[in-house]
């Protein structure tokens, strides 16, 4: 564990997106540590999770290159840098000479030299500012490589040598002293609740001892789209159900994930688990957040070591099966809509059919864009991508590609299931000029349900 | 003992034992590895039948990746088939396993197999040259790309020199082409000609983990 850092810099709250007041002051090193204790600790930490999934992939890679085509980053940066099995490249020899089947011949004849700390530093910023782990790779890797899984494995070799961008260091440090990365505190959850329930008229429960549901907020949407709150309640209320926020357990996202310290993810992950268990909740649902999908609908079981004593849904997959069991009705909207599906829960998640159910029950006209569904281009700011300043460039480049391909679409009405993702669109779209609006699937709901006797 | 003699005894005999342990030390070292089970939940149950539909979906790109890829994988399949062919269907290949197993296959003619023949090694060559030039292979290829490019076209190369009788002396160039394939064996498990048993793991592998999740890979 790093226990000196050089990242006591503020966080932005003014900036339409998640990050720190001065980016120009750089600390992309964590700690005192010799230059070999830095590559050690990224070995050992690199191997800890280390098992057989992850070497088969090692070893499946044929240098065809083809991943290159699905990445966006390689797709504005056109950078053989940014090809995506070249972010592993460190990690691939490491394999090579220390862990594989080989090791000995490898080592011995020194085929495959020690990885340096000036390799690992450079490859920092391939391995955090230029993949979001979408996984669009793997879809065209005729091994069909799950590089995402090894960029994360990847980033906690990074974590543990102190090679983080500091950005992200910031807003993962600040998770974890202050329970939120972007300064939503317990008691600033709990305003920000009471807030949102006067400024909505809708009735918030806080810190119930029992509930069957237990619904969990990202920072992001706490700070910067608190009506998530309001809506969920609302639709919540309305279908009658037995819910809570806790205090004690509310922060879906998980930077201890996306920065690569796993002791900080289970911490992270207990928090929330914890609290469930203790209202004895039999559903959590998660926000409109896609890497706190991955974070405890996928990953949750594994941090806890044990299947989980409750279930797990996106609040999209809640609202599919809430339309689905006719539990809630809907006000026709007519409109054209796209849909942006967060790679995280699309593709990389398997709630892809969800929002498509949502949007057809609020009679929507869905035009899927170029690309679209699971084969989905990811916005470019997920996996904490959008802290780093150094990225603004190419997720801007990104996004600009997005825009394109939804503007393609004609739809009168765009709309994500992910605030992250949305970030991402306000604060590009700004820059770009964009001119339109990204909406909240959540919040469309929350706005056309059907009030009794009225229709 | 002339070349020929070395190379239908002793080096074949080498070759085939570096060939299958060296297979099965590389295999099993990976498969002994431990793997922590997943506790999610999964969404839906049979991602055995995911793991196989991955065997195939990977076969040929989606569509969005086509224009981008689609030629690559042709150039693939021509490299792959075209081994296949010739080592299966050509005559004296066929009799070479015939004399080892005990019985005969139908075989294509000869004129069809030198076809074959010429053609993978022309698409082996396309394969080096975008290997070469594009920026992204490039820069992600090291030793192994090349050696086991090297020991894949060799056989072909030698081959055709044999087939079409170009050889200053017949049977030393008999034995260059059969050294040439052990070579081949040889090198095969130590660099990514072992894709030939990964492709199956590791599609199978993604296949069934994203099966249980639902979703695409």
């Amino acid at each position: 564990m790093i226990d000196t850092t050089q990242t006591e810099i503020e966080l932005d709250h003014e900036s339409r997106r998640l990050s720190v007041t001065k980016p120009e002051e750089r600390f992309d090193v964590q700690g005192d540590m010799s230059d070999d204790e830095r590559v050690e600790k990224a070995m050992v930490n690199f191997a800890k999770d280390f098992g057989r999934v992850a070497a088969t992939y090692m070893e499946a890679c044929i240098h065809c290159g083809a991943c290159a085509h699905a990445c966006p980053f390689y797709e504005v940066s056109g950078n053989p840098r940014h090809t995506p099995i070249w972010k592993l490249e460190p990690f691939k020899q490491a394999y090579k000479r220390e862990a594989g089947p080989l090791a000995f011949l490898y080592k011995t004849l020194n085929f495959k030299p020690k990885v340096t700390v000036d390799e690992l530093k450079e490859w920092q910023e391939l391995l955090y500012d230029t993949c979001t782990m979408c996984g669009r790779c793997t879809l065209i890797c005729p091994m069909s490589i799950d590089i995402a899984t090894l960029v994360g494995t990847a980033r906690h070799a990074m974590f543990h040598a102190g090679l983080v961008p500091h950005e992200l260091y910031t807003v993962t440090e600040k998770a974890q002293k202050e329970g939120s990365p972007l300064g939503a505190t317990p008691s600033v959850f709990e305003d920000r609740i009471e807030w949102m329930g006067d400024e909505h008229e809708v009735e918030m429960n806080v810190n119930e001892d029992q509930a069957d549901v237990l619904v969990l907020m990202s920072s992001i949407e706490i700070q910067k789209y608190p009506e998530s709150m309001a809506a969920t309640a609302k639709i919540l209320n309305h279908m009658g159900k037995s819910w809570t926020f806790r205090t004690d357990g509310y922060e879906a996202t998980n930077f201890g994930m996306l920065s690569g310290n796993t002791g900080w993810q289970r911490d992270m992950s207990m928090k929330v688990i914890s609290a469930a268990e203790k209202i004895g909740a039999k559903l959590v649902i998660l926000p409109e957040c896609g890497h706190a999908y991955q974070a405890l609908r996928w990953q949750g079981a594994n941090m806890y070591g044990k299947p989980l004593p409750f279930k797990v849904q996106h609040i999209s997959e809640f609202l599919a099966d809430a339309v689905d069991s006719g539990a809630l009705k809907l006000k026709t909207v007519n409109k054209s809509v796209a849909f942006h599906d967060p790679c995280q829960v699309s593709r990389r998640g398997g709630a892809t059919p969800a929002p498509r159910k949502v949007l057809e029950a609020l009679g929507l006209d869905l035009k899927e864009a170029e690309s679209g569904g699971n084969l989905n281009f990811c916005c470019g700011g997920g996996g904490g991508v959008i802290t780093i300043h150094r990225a603004d460039s190419l997720r801007h480049g990104i996004m600009a590609n997005k825009f394109r391909q939804l503007d393609a679409t004609g739809a009168e009405m765009m709309v994500t299931s992910c605030s992250n993702c949305r970030q991402n669109f306000d604060e590009s779209g700004e820059e770009l000029n964009w001119g339109k609006d990204m909406n909240s699937l959540l919040e469309l709901v929350a706005e056309n349900l059907v009030e009794e006797g009225k229709r | 003992m002339t070349l020929l003699d070395f190379a239908r005894g002793p080096a074949m005999q080498i070759a085939i034992i570096i060939f299958v342990a060296g297979i099965l030390w590389r295999l099993v070292g990976v498969w002994a590895l431990r793997q922590k089970k997943d506790l999610s939940e999964a969404r839906q149950t049979g991602a055995w039948v995911g793991g196989l539909k991955g065997l195939f979906v990977h076969a040929w790109p989606y569509k969005p990746f086509v224009p981008k890829v689609g030629a690559q994988y042709i150039i693939g399949y021509i490299i792959h088939l075209g081994l296949f062919i010739v080592l299966i269907f050509g005559t004296p290949h066929m009799l070479f396993f015939a004399d080892i197993v005990g019985f005969t296959w139908w075989t294509l003619p000869g004129g069809v197999i030198t076809a074959v023949a010429v053609i993978t090694t022309l698409a082996l060559f396309v394969a080096l040259i975008k290997r070469l030039v594009n920026p992204v292979q490039r820069l992600i290829s090291n030793f192994d790309d090349y050696a086991t490019w090297f020991v894949t076209t060799a056989p072909f190369v030698t081959g055709l020199i044999t087939n079409m009788n170009m050889w200053p002396d017949y049977e030393t160039g008999l034995a260059i082409h059969l050294l040439s394939v052990w070579l081949l064996l040889i090198y095969f498990p130590f660099g990514k000609l072992m894709h030939s048993f990964w492709f199956v793991v590791s599609r199978y592998t993604t296949g069934s983990r994203f099966a249980r999740r639902g979703g695409m890979a």
